[in-house]
């Protein structure tokens, strides 16, 4: 609850300095499905420019619907999405997604699943294959850009939709559940790969995960949802030191103590 | 399939029909069967005529014109359907009854609206495949990955390229059900024209039957098996490729 009333005044900051402004700004959404399934409750939240926050949660508490409402996919009963100040009716170039089940098309290559951001924007073939080449290799795929997606290994199919996501460079990028498709293995080498690749790439993510681990382990910044109806119950802003090697991170203090922490106040959530 | 360890090539099953066949017909056992020996002379006899020539153009323009136009009423409904749920109420019900419906029945209906030549075989070919093409390709599109669909929403795709992409994840469907509609378009020029029974294949089947000659009855009814079958088969080929690409989905 502290942390939501951090900015008094946002409309001054966003005119004044736009580098500290936030980025993603929720203001008073609810959401309502059937008008009877209170989904989201009075979500005000501001996601800062070039931070990964995490929208933790247990099943049922509307995380995945408040990021498709950020990503203009889900429109909210009530309130507004800013993003960089200005409030949006539908999907935008300045957002990219990636999907929980990768949503790659099975019929196209590596390649132009990659591309097909770009494609849709009408950057010209040559130029978007070369793009997507560029950011099919940074996730680490490079030699499978000719293979299908039933060619691929489920982490590796994750690591397509995130390069197509990359190649429109947005913004911001959102996460559903990423690597929840994907096994224990491959999901800690995702994991690793996000944060090298956040070192490169100066974006904003969000991400909604379920897994208490990842969101400490990515976030500059973890919400924490209850369930029925999705209210924001705490915001939390870890200090983990992530330079170096990326399993220290696994056995600092901070990390182990924060983890035990959220998991004490998701407890009583959960049957 | 294999006997006692054996490989055995499937249509093995085939060759101990026909040796059947060709019990039956040596023997005389049943006058409608001449034995197949006398089958396969009478098929080089119905193939050289030129009155075959004729018959099999009229046939394969009903046939080909009526599932052209099938195929494309039949996925242009099955969209409809698939995408716009008051359309699917409205409709569903009524392709189901005329998919189940005995259409030979309707033919002689057809044949007063249009007549006693090619539209009405046409129409009837028609009649006998698209609503299985409908349906099939209805259940295509209400199975796209709702992801997928986002996904092009969220990418900025236009409705033109969202529509692609869902035609692109029914294939597998819309193809399953044209092969269903080439196969029962085959029964639909056969019965359109029996009925009209002065043109094409039909008037063949008439002047043969009529003529008590059973070896050219048979002949041809085997040619048209094999042109039905072959088509199907060839549409199934191009099925498996797709489904091939389309083993990710989902």
């Amino acid at each position: 609850m502290n942390a939501i009333a951090q900015t008094a005044t946002p409309d001054a900051t966003a005119a004044a300095t736009p580098v500290d402004a936030p980025i993603v700004r929720t203001e008073g959404i609810h959401k309502v499905y059937g008008g009877a399934v209170h989904a989201l409750k009075d979500i005000n939240l501001e996601f800062k420019r070039g931070e990964l926050t995490s929208l933790l949660g247990p099943s049922g508490c509307g995380k995945t619907t408040l990021l498709k409402i950020i990503a203009g996919l889900l429109k909210p009963t009530e309130g507004r999405v800013q993003v960089n100040g200005k409030p949006i009716t539908g999907p935008g170039p300045e957002r990219a997604f990636v999907f929980q089940d990768f949503a790659l098309m099975p019929w196209a290559t590596v390649l132009r699943n990659a591309a097909f951001g770009l494609e849709q924007q009408g950057v010209a073939k040559a130029e978007r294959e070369e793009r997507a080449r560029h950011y099919v290799k940074e996730v680490g795929l490079a030699g499978f850009e000719d293979k299908y997606p039933h060619e691929l290994s489920g982490g590796m199919r994750q690591r397509v939709g995130l390069a197509r996501a990359l190649a429109v460079d947005a913004d911001v990028l959102l996460m559903d559940e990423p690597f929840s498709a994907v096994d224990e293995q491959t999901r800690r080498k995702f994991q690793e790969d996000l944060i090298r690749l956040r070192e490169i790439e100066n974006k904003t993510f969000i991400l909604v995960t379920h897994s208490i681990e990842e969101a400490v382990y990515l976030s500059d910044r973890i919400v924490l949802l209850s369930p029925r109806p999705g209210r924001v119950a705490q915001v939390m802003d870890p200090d983990i030191k992530r330079e170096g090697d990326p399993d220290a991170i696994r056995r600092a203090p901070e990390y182990l103590d924060l983890t035990d922490e959220i998991w004490r106040g998701l407890r009583e959530y959960v049957e | 399939m294999t006997i006692y360890g054996f490989p055995v090539p499937k249509f093995a099953a085939l060759i101990v029909w026909v040796i059947v066949w060709e019990i039956v017909g040596q023997f005389e056992l049943l006058l409608l069967f001449p034995p197949f020996t006398e089958v396969l002379a009478a098929m080089v006899d119905v193939v050289t005529t030129p009155s075959f020539f004729e018959a099999a153009r009229i046939t394969a323009y009903c046939y080909l014109l009526g599932l052209a136009l099938a195929v494309v009423f039949g996925i242009a409904l099955g969209l409809l359907m698939g995408l716009v749920p008051a359309a699917d109420k409205l409709l569903n019900m009524w392709i189901n009854i005329f998919l189940s419906a005995p259409l030979s029945a309707l033919v002689p209906v057809i044949m007063i609206l249009f007549g006693m030549g090619q539209p009405t075989v046409i129409v009837t070919v028609f009649m006998f495949a698209v609503w299985i093409i409908a349906l099939d390709t209805r259940a295509g599109v209400q199975h796209v990955s709702p992801s997928l669909k986002e996904m092009a929403l969220s990418f900025g795709a236009s409705r033109a390229q969202r529509l692609k992409i869902v035609l692109f994840s029914a294939l597998p469907e819309i193809l399953a059900g044209i092969r269903l509609g080439v196969i029962r378009g085959v029964k639909g020029v056969v019965i359109g024209q029996l009925l009209v029974s002065i043109i094409g294949v039909g008037a063949l089947f008439s002047l043969y039957s009529q003529n008590f000659l059973m070896g050219h009855f048979w002949a041809l009814i085997l040619i048209l098996f094999a042109f039905a079958l072959s088509l199907a088969e060839l549409i199934g080929r191009f099925e498996q490729k797709v489904e091939f690409y389309a083993g990710a989905r989902g």
